[in-house]
């Protein structure tokens, strides 16, 4: 009991210690003497509408929370532009920057944090900015009013209100971010898909996974550079890399400190007299960036020091929303899936619509919208309540709207639907004309529809109405075209996915699961690989490989054995080899303890039972004696095989080894549906059985015969002749063609033979052979797309890159753990 | 009375794992996978495929489960659960994430050890 008024001084004047002085001025009005020193040079306000005032929508006036009248009306004294350099716990007191003294009985700690600038040159550039305070808000509008191109480092929340603020203000902008989807923190893929492609649609250029390197301009900005040589011209760049909780002050006065300021559920540090909130924390092993639950600790303590003891923060479920008018999003909770969790997924792409709940046990646990956010109180209710919603589940992603409705039949729907809605939006096609084809035209299947109506012919993306339209128009008689799905997650075959990726211009994984309708999230291990595949194929040069979505050999660029060891088999080209490679090969088995050494099916050796981590090493010094790596594990060019040929054999008719080393140099390391083995034999005798490979050329005097679509394992098959031609130029021509060609249309994991007989023996060979445009043009893509792919995986990885695929994560002994 | 003293050790951090990927770390009483999933979630399991022990954690990891590289058994990673008609359990190891470092619970293995 104390006749005086405790001081309460507060470091800081942001949102949190705003909300905690309105509380205790408004509700326990005179129980402390409170003092608040502000860095700022201003009275509080609200720091999140900083976009709007950015962007033009909002003044700065508007956005002000307690201006000077509301201080004095409340007895509080703000010191504004006053930093506090120093806490004095023994002697209970602070100092300022201007080395004043003032003493406390309570003290608050509210420093916020800070944005994180890269270390890169270039960033102490005048022009280089950041996000954080009205100030900077006033320093972005200067440069704005200049004109220009503005670079935002860093694609999440703030990084892209600043884009869309400083492109609001007429700057071309240009956000940089190093993940591979925009807001990742936040957003799973299809959603941070659907986010890259609004902004973009704003004229605000996005480039993902990009590393800044360098900021350039001598004296001024210039332009940024990334990792990859990319130069981005600049006059404007904006930092926002991420946030570090300001805990320097706390730290030197001998508090509790990790990654924030250590606080209990009562808000205080480990000093019973010193509090803090806001940002600046670490409560329960979280840091907040987010006002929600910083207002919620604000309010704990607010009670707390007007003396309710019983006040408590728990911690709390955050949701996320972007403040870019025309883009809605909205993210909460927990979002992945599992066994025990189910999610509900509803896309919409023509109206770029995504919704996803993830329940566990009848419980929503978390959800991402994008596109139509207007239940997203409701879903965030549902998640903070714990409610159980198994009366709700067959309408709840459909919002309160529906809910506990009767389900809803998709048939209905499309039943009621007049008859000039329009069906098929690529070809005009509208209900009518459809419902017609189908029951007086008499086409009762999907393929005869689209024949006859062009409906669903172009982009594919009606084809789930045309076919309920077939179910409505037929009832029963109706039977879904046959067609085999990848796998569960989708109905779309491999065929259509290929057709759509092209016809849609879909780039990415989630970009083909969110257009394509995906049933999951993020795939399964059967059509990610081929979807990965099938990009790469698609795009070559400019899609980036998705290493998860590969399969550990061709992950790690070796064949995985029964212990979980690997095995190494370098190329012989053409199935030749030298005495240094040997030797290399024999001092590599010894040194690293190699168990099996083999000469492979393959014309060429194979190194048994090498240790995960002695990979990179084992390839340094393969790579030493000029060998790369054989692609033994990949769905790419396996072996050329050859015989001696002219160089020895008496029967020789042609160069069948040259040639063979010459095929292998031109295809090695593109990627293919399934694995490519070729043979090269010198005459008819064939020594090399180049007619059961899936390409194989026989020498004969008069020039070579090539064959193809034979193969020699589950099935043995002879191959087919494909034509005579005269020179090793027009080998490689053709052979290029037919694999491109096989690249192009073989789906994921079917080898040549299967392909050939699928779309036809004879078609593919009036394309390669008749139609000489298009062998042209064949060959011209699969030229260009070798550009990208040759160059040998195991060099890269003897450079680093993947470094953690080698290395456990930690290792213990036994006096570690015991 | 088999009371246990849990003993959380650092092991790394969430970023040296890679989204939708696994890391291994060793052991005396065998290897441990520890997976993180495409929302940052984390799981430690034994590093041993109850089918024939492949190395779960050269799988591939999509949603909360991995396909072994050896004969594609699917495993759950919250449950260590084999999915689907396959039918067997790996031990799940008690793990982690605060402040963006993983820990891994060595108590129970040292015991299971012994
Ligand atoms: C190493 C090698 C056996 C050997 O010791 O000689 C071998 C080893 C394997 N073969 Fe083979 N095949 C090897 C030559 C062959 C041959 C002979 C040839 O290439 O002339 C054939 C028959 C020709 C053919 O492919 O048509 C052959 C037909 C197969 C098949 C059946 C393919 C089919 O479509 O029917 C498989 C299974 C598959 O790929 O799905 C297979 C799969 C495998 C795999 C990759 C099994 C696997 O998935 O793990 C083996 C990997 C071993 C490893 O870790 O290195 N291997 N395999 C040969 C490597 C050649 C090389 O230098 O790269
Ligand atoms: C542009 C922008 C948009 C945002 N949008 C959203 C949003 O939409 N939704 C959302 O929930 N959150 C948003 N945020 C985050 C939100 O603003 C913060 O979580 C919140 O402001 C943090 O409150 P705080 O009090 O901890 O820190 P702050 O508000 O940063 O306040 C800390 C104050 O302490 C001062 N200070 C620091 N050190 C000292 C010292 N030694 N002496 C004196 N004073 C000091 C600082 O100058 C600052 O004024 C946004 C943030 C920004 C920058
Ligand atoms: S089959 Fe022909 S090329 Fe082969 S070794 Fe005999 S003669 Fe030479
Ligand atoms: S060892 Fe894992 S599936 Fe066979």
């Amino acid at each position: 009991m104390r006749a005086t008024k405790q001081r309460l001084v507060v470091v800081g004047n942001g949102m949190a210690a705003g909300r905690v002085v309105e509380e205790l001025a408004t509700k326990s009005p005179g129980l402390y003497d409170i003092t608040i020193l502000g860095a700022e040079q201003r009275v509080n306000y609200d720091r999140i509408m900083l976009s709007p005032v950015l962007s033009g929508e909002k003044a700065y006036e508007d956005i002000i929370i307690h201006d000077d009248a509301w201080y004095a009306k409340h007895g509080v004294t703000l010191l504004k532009g006053s930093s506090v350099t120093a806490i004095d716990r023994a002697r209970k007191l602070v100092r300022s920057a201007d080395d004043q003294e003032l003493g406390y009985d309570k003290l608050l700690i509210a420093t916020g944090s800070s944005p994180f600038v890269l270390p890169v040159p270039g960033a102490e550039l005048p022009e280089v900015l950041t996000y954080r305070d009205q100030d900077d808000v006033e320093k972005m509008l200067q440069a704005a009013a200049r004109g220009g191109h503005a670079v935002v480092i860093g694609g999440g929340l703030l990084g892209l209100e600043a884009a869309a603020g400083l492109k609001a203000r007429g700057m071309e902008v240009t956000v940089l971010h190093l993940m591979p989807t925009l807001m990742e923190r936040q957003l799973d893929p299809s959603a941070g898909y659907l986010l890259e492609r609004a902004v973009e649609a704003r004229g605000i250029g996005v480039i993902t996974r990009a590393n800044t390197e360098a900021i350039l301009g001598g004296g001024h900005v210039s332009a940024v550079r990334l990792d990859d040589g990319r130069e981005l011209p600049a006059d404007l760049v904006v930092m926002a890399a991420g946030i570090r909780p300001n805990t320097g002050l706390a730290k030197e006065a001998g508090l509790a400190v990790k990654r924030g300021v250590l606080v209990d559920d009562h808000m205080a540090t480990d000093d019973p007299n010193v509090f803090a909130v806001g940002e600046c924390v670490e409560h329960r092993g979280v840091c907040y960036g987010l006002v929600a639950p910083l207002y919620e600790m604000a309010k704990v303590l607010a009670a707390r020091l007007a003396g309710d003891a019983t006040a408590r923060y728990g911690g709390m479920a955050i949701s996320t929303k972007l403040k870019v008018t025309g883009i809605d999003l909205f993210s909460a909770g927990d979002f992945a899936e599992s066994e025990g969790r189910e999610e509900i997924v509803l896309r919409d792409p023509a109206r770029s619509v995504y919704r996803r709940l993830i329940l566990e046990d009848n419980r929503i646990v978390g959800t991402v919208l994008y596109g139509d956010t207007s239940d997203s109180a409701w879903f965030f209710q549902l998640l903070k309540d714990g409610r159980d919603i198994s009366e709700l589940r067959d309408t709840l992603i459909f919002g309160p709207a529906y809910a506990g409705g009767s389900p809803l039949d998709p048939t209905a729907a499309v039943a009621a639907l007049p008859d000039e809605a329009e069906i098929c939006g690529c070809n005009g096609v509208c209900k009518g004309t459809i419902v017609a084809a189908i029951a007086e035209g008499g086409h009762g299947s999907l393929d005869a529809v689209r024949a006859h109506t062009k409906a669903s012919g172009s982009c594919g993306s009606c084809t789930g109405l045309v076919e309920q339209l077939l179910a409505l128009t037929l009832g029963d008689g109706y039977q879904r075209n046959a067609v085999q799905p990848i796998c569960g997650c989708t109905d779309h075959d491999h065929d259509e996915v290929r057709r759509l990726i092209v016809a849609h211009d879909l780039r990415s994984l989630p970009a083909v699961m969110q257009e394509l309708g995906w049933k999951t999230s993020c795939g399964c291990a059967k059509c990610r690989p081929a979807l990965n595949y099938y990009l790469l194929a698609t795009w070559p040069g400019e899609y980036v490989d998705d290493s998860q979505s590969r399969f550990i050999n061709e992950r790690v660029h070796a064949n995985i054995q029964k212990d979980g060891t690997y095995s190494v088999v370098p190329r012989m080209w053409g199935g030749l080899t030298s005495p240094t490679e040997l030797r290399a090969i024999a001092d590599v088995a010894e040194k690293f303890a190699i168990p099996t050494v083999k000469v492979t099916g393959g014309q060429r050796i194979d190194l048994l039972g090498v240790k995960k981590e002695d990979l990179p090493a084992v390839w340094a010094d393969l790579n030493a004696a000029g060998m790369v790596s054989g692609h033994a594990y990949g769905k790419s060019l396996r072996t050329v095989k050859t015989c001696v040929g002219t160089d020895w054999c008496r029967f020789g008719t042609q160069d069948s080894t040259g040639l063979g080393v010459r095929l292998e140099r031109f295809l090695w390391g593109s990627w293919t549906p399934h694995k490519v083995k070729l043979a090269v034999s010198g005459c008819p005798r064939n020594c090399a059985e180049a007619t059961c490979k899936d390409f194989g050329v026989v020498c004969v005097d008069s020039g070579y015969e090539l064959h193809f679509a034979g193969a020699a394992g589950m099935h043995v098959k002879g191959t087919e002749l494909l034509c005579t031609v005269a020179s090793e130029a027009e080998v490689l021509e053709y052979c290029g063609a037919l694999l491109q060609l096989y690249r192009e249309q073989g789906r994921y994991l079917e080898r040549v033979y299967k392909w050939a007989a699928r779309v036809g023996v004879e078609t593919v060979r009036t394309q390669i052979v008749e139609d000489h445009e298009r062998r042209e043009a064949l060959l011209a893509r699969f030229v260009f797309s070798q550009k990208f792919s040759q160059s040998d995986p195991w060099a890269e990885r003897v450079q680093g890159l993947d470094a953690h695929e080698f290395r456990p994560l930690a290792q213990f002994s036994l006096e570690d753990v015991a | 009375m088999d009371m246990m003293v849990s003993r959380w050790v650092d092991v790394g951090g969430l970023q040296d794992v890679p989204r939708r990927g696994a890391r291994v770390v060793k052991t005396p009483f065998g290897c441990i996978a520890v997976f993180r999933t495409e929302a940052d979630e984390v799981f430690a399991l034994d590093d041993r495929c109850p089918h024939r022990g492949g190395p779960l954690s050269q799988g591939i990891v999509h949603d909360r489960s991995v396909t072994c590289p050896l004969h594609n058994w699917v495993i759950d990673l919250a449950s260590g659960e084999a999915r689907g008609t396959d039918e067997g359990r790996v031990a799940t190891v008690p793990l982690r994430c605060e402040g963006g470092r993983l820990l891994l619970d060595l108590a129970l293995l040292a015991s299971r050890a012994a």
